[in-house]
This record gives structure tokens, sequence and C-alpha cells, in this order.
């Protein structure tokens, strides 16, 4: 069932948003098949418009690139229901100003040990292992959204030119704290698991602590920079941290 | 009152209804994989619907209980035991203090829910007892349960056990197909490729957990292989990789992926999906949106109508 433009009510809907029931209990709203420029702006705006309205028929919001899924508890609400709070949102205006969100500093200690694939992801883009360290910690970066496992950061923003393919065959096991590229994005991986993403450093600071307030360290729309550490400073952050 | 874990079990976990809330930090629900075993197993007890209680897989666990209490057993078949007593499911029963109760294989269903008078007390995690196995935290230390483990039972609450009608519990339906509304990419797939999705007999593997139900049988493939930018999954959704053998992600999923889910399992067959044992065959119905609400209303009139003198 789709809840195409013009079903609303009344407003007029964000051109080129599209909203389809994703199963009985969820409403997908596409802002567009590509990652266009400013997609990130709206799904993060529209994220922080429901998110702030603390609506209790709405269970869970799950932010994409180019997409929010909104879970809903359906004995107590409609895909129609769904459909007008997220027009009436939209009609608001929910474009964030591209610098919204905290910034977060985030400690790395490039190559080594804790980042097994650096060289690889030099050779790949013709670089020294310095340039792409220089690279990766001079981006301005931002959470697209949370997925994957608790906690693991899906970062938009990185530089082109260390874009490189993950790995073939996953490792089993990849430590918390590593830094990861895969395809054009860059990720933390918050927790020990497998995973497939070049490793190029590891970062001392724990980014999931499921017993704390806020049990992540960064959120949808944070705005991230790397902090290029030695491997003294790692273990001294890393002793601080218990 | 404590209850000590002789045997484990396969794989044994603390669960309540799930973690809702947190998906937008990658957290999965998680919860009772049978939800509806599990309300019906507290309410035997007297405790909320919504409490704490153990789920157990496949091969039940041996539990010994410090004072007397109440338990029930709701789900598949495990040939539970107390002493030398075989005790039914569910109903609730008496359990004296130092009584062993023991259960084993399960027939009928892959999950049993153990639910004890007061409710399992571990500590909530945002908001929750559930145990995330993959996150590790929730339950009893993010963990299955292992032998030597002593869990606390919380205090009872003032509401007493209640007794299901005589054949009340056939009423729900254990077998047969799955229903199911289309995918959010559902349109990725050609209009062959999804009769053929709907008119396959799939079998549950081995490899199948709380994460995703796998499937084998198929293959099933989308229109042409294009990359799906990462969105959100909803919990039952049917999505399928690249080999084409599909995945019914389940209540300890990932809450982003990036393959095309073809469907979508309704919320009031889900608790089907919880019971459903390796090599079990798996078929599924398509039904509107419309249809699967009004199953979610006539499951939750079903859940309570069972009851004696309600």
């Amino acid at each position: 069932m789709h809840y195409s433009s013009g079903d609303a009510a009344c407003g007029q809907r964000e051109p080129l948003m599209k909203l389809v029931a994703a199963s009985d209990s969820s409403m997908l709203v596409l802002f567009a098949d590509e990652n266009a420029p400013g997609t990130q702006a709206k799904v993060l705006g529209l994220f922080h418009a429901l998110q702030a309205r603390h609506d209790p028929r709405i269970r869970n919001l799950h932010p994409g690139y180019v997409s929010l899924l909104v879970d809903f508890d359906p004995l107590v609400m409609t895909h129609e229901e769904v459909a007008v709070l997220v027009d009436s949102a939209a009609d608001a205006g929910f474009d964030r100003p591209p610098d919204a969100g905290n910034i977060v500093d985030i400690p790395v200690c490039y190559g080594g040990e804790f980042g097994p694939d650096l060289s690889d992801v030099a050779a790949h883009a013709h670089l020294s292992e310095d340039e792409v360290v220089r690279i990766h910690a001079g981006g301005d970066y931002q959470v697209a959204f949370l997925g994957f496992t608790a906690g693991f950061a899906y970062l938009s923003g990185m530089p082109e030119a260390l874009s490189m393919p993950r790995l073939a065959t996953p490792r089993r096991a990849v430590a918390a704290g590593s830094v990861g590229i895969a395809g054009g994005q860059t990720g933390i991986y918050p927790t020990e698991t497998p995973g497939g993403w070049r490793l190029i450093g590891r970062t001392p600071l724990r980014m999931f602590d499921p017993k704390a307030g806020q049990p992540t360290r960064v959120v949808p729309g944070d705005r991230v920079r790397f902090v290029s550490i030695n491997s003294t400073e790692y273990e001294r952050l890393a002793q601080e941290r218990g | 009152m404590t209850i000590r874990v002789l045997k484990p079990g396969l794989s044994t976990t603390v669960q309540d209804l799930g973690r809702y809330g947190y998906a937008h930090l990658g957290i999965s629900p998680c919860g009772a994989a049978d939800t509806v075993s599990l309300r019906i197993a507290n309410l035997l007890v007297g405790n909320e619907e919504y409490a704490a209680v153990l789920e157990m897989t496949l091969l039940g666990a041996t539990l010994e209980f410090e004072r007397n209490t109440i338990v029930a057993i709701s789900g598949a078949n495990c040939a539970c035991k107390v002493g030398q007593y075989r005790i039914p499911v569910n109903t609730s029963v008496e359990v004296p203090a130092g009584a062993v109760l023991q259960c084993g294989n399960m027939t009928g269903g892959a999950r049993a829910y153990v639910a004890v008078r007061g409710g399992v007390d571990v500590p909530l995690v945002m908001g929750s007892a559930s145990t995330d196995l993959r996150g590790g935290f929730g339950g009893i230390e993010g963990r299955g349960l292992r032998a030597g483990d002593v869990i606390q039972a919380g205090k009872a609450t003032r509401s007493s056990p209640k007794h299901l009608r005589t054949g009340a519990i056939d009423g729900l339906p254990r077998s047969g197909l799955n229903r199911v509304t289309r995918g959010a990419q559902r349109e990725w797939f050609s209009d062959d490729e999804y009769t053929k999705f709907l008119a396959t007999s799939f079998t549950a593997s081995e490899q199948s957990d709380r994460a995703g139900l796998r499937l084998k049988g198929g293959p099933i493939q989308p229109l042409e292989q294009k990359q799906l930018l990462t969105d959100g999954i909803p919990l039952g959704a049917v999505q399928v990789p690249q080999d084409g053998q599909p995945i019914i992600l389940f209540v300890d999923q990932q809450t982003t992926g990036g393959y095309p889910k073809i469907a979508s399992v309704i919320a009031a067959d889900m608790h089907r999906i919880g019971q459903l044992r390796p090599r079990d065959e798996v078929r599924f119905a398509e039904v509107s949106v419309a249809e699967a609400i009004e199953a979610l209303r006539a499951q939750e009139r079903w859940l309570k109508d069972i009851w004696q003198n309600s």
C-alpha cells in the first residue's frame, strides 16, 4: 500500500517524499532513491521532529541513508495516522541546518596492530599511510544513522579518495573501538563482532555502554571529528576509561 | 526466592516483551520469540503479562527452586517433570521448596517459556529485562544461562493465577501458512518471482537463530542486482540476500540492512515464527494490511477469552 504524494488530506507533501507500508506495524518514509545532497538533513530532520513528539504509539524510529522507518503499535495507530503525522512534521519544515548536532571528537590511534588494513587502504588509494591518516582525520563527518549492532555509527562525509570495498572474507572478530572503511563510508565498531570493514585504527573511547543514561557516544545527526593520537596517548585514555 | 540452574538446556535466556525506543541507536527489540506463550505463561502464575520469564530453546533447562512457588510452562511441549511427576504445559503448578523442575526435548515447537510467580528479577537495561545476545547486555550478564547461575524471582503481585478454559489453547494455530504483507522493496521483484516466493515451500535452516530465521528454497531473485541504500528493517521483514535464500528478520535482528525486503510477516503470526524448528516447512500467504491488523485484533480478543471466569 502506498501513501504517495497527494494522499494527504491537507498540506503540501515534501517533494520526492514517498510513504510505503513496510509491514502491518511500520511505515517507510523515503526521501529519494539516490543519496542526493540534502537528503540526509531531511531524514534527520524528520527523525528529530518525530522523536520530539514522544508519541507513545510510536515504538521505534530507524533512520537510514535516505529513509526513516516508523515502527508503531498497530492496535492503537494506523498507517494513515502516521502519514498525517509525517505530513504535519513536513509542513512545519524539518530541513535541519547542515551544522546542527553536537560535535564529538573521537581520538584514534591509526595503523599498527590497531589498523591492520591501513597499508592496503593506502596502496588502493595510491597514497602514503600518513596521507591516508591526514585525510581521514581531516574529514568532516556526520552520523547518518546507527545500525548493524548496538551503537554502530554509520558516518557520512568520508573523502572519496579513501573509498575501498570491504574485505572479501569478513574477520571473525573485530575489536571494540576499531575504525573501518567500507566503500565510501566509515564507521566505528562499538563492541567486538565479526566484520568485513577495512580497519585503519582504533579509538580507546567506549562507544557503547548499555547501562549509561545515554548508551551510545554518538546519536544520529552528531558531527564527528577524528583526532590522530599516538599509542602512548591511546594507552593513557584506555586506562582512564577503565 | 532463588532459582538455581542445574542444567541450562540448549539456549535459555531471560526475556520479556522486548526493548523498544532504541532502534535509532542500533539496538534490537529482543524479547520473547513467541510473545503469545510468554503472556499466557505469566497470566497462569498471576504475573503481569509482560513480566520477565525464561525462554528455552529445543532442549529445556533443569532448575531447582529454593522455596515453594508457582510456575507455569507455555509454548512447545518439553516433557517437564517435577521430581517423578509429569507436568503439562499451560497449567500452573505448585512447586515445593527444594524441588527440581526438569524440562526435556521439545516437540510441536521450538521454544517453551517458564514463568515463575513474581517474575524473573534482573536489572532492567533500557527499560527491559530481555537478553540481547549480540549486544551482550540485559538478562543475566547479556548471555544465555549456564549451570550454576542463580536467578532471583521478584515479589508476587496481588493478582491470583488464572486458569485456562478446557481446550481454549487449541484455538491458537501452530502450523500452516505464515501470513505476510508486501515488503518495502516488493517492486524490486518481478510478479513471476513474487508469485514464486508465495508458492514455494521453504525449509527452516539449522543456522537460524533469534536474529534471523534462514530459509532454504527458491532461490528468489530480484529484477536486477542493484545496491539498496541501507534502510530500517521492521520486525518480521523477509529479506532476500544475493544467494536468493530468504531470511525472516527476527527479534534479535539488525535494526538496519542493505538487502531488499520482499514481504513482512504479520504481527499476529510472529509467534508462529518463534516456534519454527530446523527443517520445518515454511510457506507464505499474502494478506492486506487491513486483514493483518484484523488478525492481530482477533488474536488479542482470543487472548482475553481463553480464561475461566473471564
